[in-house]
């Protein structure tokens, strides 16, 4: 394994950690700046009207600009290791939503259930 | 009669061999994978954060709140360094791809710039709320929201110091098959702690603006 390019019989570079092309990484940039750069804009201009509604749109552009970058920049495909890869995001995915939605749901109802009078805290 | 390797047959036929040792794997043929399995309960410890911001960011024990504190268009520069960093690691990928050392280098140079413009940004921020009392003793709400921020800029720190080592390690023995796999690991750690910091930006500055 001394020059550059020895290849150790294929395991340790084609197991589908392509690293992209240039072309891939410049259009990964490019949708990033935009997807960063509106929800900015979205918040310090306050185009939209409703707060609930600028609310969901930088949250769902957040969520394309994830996305974005796991394609683009961490090369996710269901391909790598087998899927490995990919059965180990999901995974986590799920534990990740459990732990949000969980702790937000339940804590919201034991402010609002524990603490009559005391609603200082809670601001939709 | 038969150990684990071997079943002999009763008819006398030739007994069949199974192989007890799996065939030998490269070394390092299986530090990719593991390498993201550690990014996904690295994940799990920012979802916990997360979570404990989301029950307690809006705590504020008659403190300020985000809007007295937060800077959006520091925010913004400081996003755009994370973003700068992470293409030019890619670029640092594509050279390294190529077997150019120097290109390599540089890249990942500018990189460490571009991190440490981002801490060099977020510590002025830090500061900046200290000295107006948001300290994290203050409230619920600055607790957690240093507890949360202050993690991603540890795992920004450490991975500047994991990109120096390796450009040591490049430096002293080139682009040998080990550092290219090291260079890989620290291109999913940096490009990951990107995507964190989009939930930061989102959930923690721009949310709290909109409260």
């Amino acid at each position: 394994m001394t020059p550059a390019h020895t290849d150790d019989h294929g395991h340790a570079e084609d197991d589908g950690h392509a690293h992209g092309s240039l072309r891939s990484y410049l259009i990964g940039f490019g949708l990033s700046v935009v997807l960063t750069a509106i929800p900015f804009w979205l918040v310090m201009t306050g185009a939209l009207d409703s707060k609930q509604a600028t609310a969901f749109a930088i949250m769902a552009l957040a969520v394309i600009q994830i996305v974005v970058h796991m394609v683009f920049f961490l090369h996710m495909n269901v391909r790598s290791e087998n899927g490995w890869n990919m059965m180990a995001l999901i995974f986590t995915l799920v534990l990740v939503v459990i732990t949000l939605t969980g702790s937000l749901w339940v804590m919201y109802h034991l402010n609002t259930n524990m603490m009559p009078g005391h609603d200082m805290s809670q601001i939709p | 009669m038969s150990s684990p390797a071997s079943a002999v047959h009763g008819d006398g036929a030739a007994p069949t061999f199974y192989l007890v040792d799996e065939h030998d794997h490269a070394e390092g043929g299986s530090t990719m994978f593991g390498f993201w399995i550690y990014l996904m309960s690295d994940c799990l410890i920012f979802a916990v954060l997360f979570a404990t911001y989301g029950v307690l960011g809006s705590n504020y024990a008659a403190g300020p709140s985000p809007k007295d504190l937060f800077d959006l268009p520091l925010v913004a520069l400081n996003t755009s360094m994370l973003l700068f960093s992470s293409i030019t690691y890619g670029f640092a990928m594509l050279t390294m791809d190529k077997g150019r050392i120097a290109a390599t280098q540089g890249w990942l140079a500018v990189t460490g710039l571009f991190g440490l413009a981002f801490l060099g940004i977020e510590l002025y921020e830090f500061a900046h709320m200290i000295h107006e009392g948001a300290t994290p003793q203050r409230s619920a709400f600055l607790s957690s929201f240093f507890t949360l921020v202050g993690t991603h800029g540890l795992h920004v720190t450490v991975g500047l110091v994991w990109l120096v080592t390796l450009m040591i390690q490049v430096k002293r023995y080139g682009l040998i098959q080990a550092n290219k796999r090291r260079l890989m690991c620290l291109s999913l750690f940096w490009h990951f702690l990107d995507v964190i910091w989009i939930g930061v930006f989102t959930f923690v500055y721009l949310m709290g603006m909109l409260r």
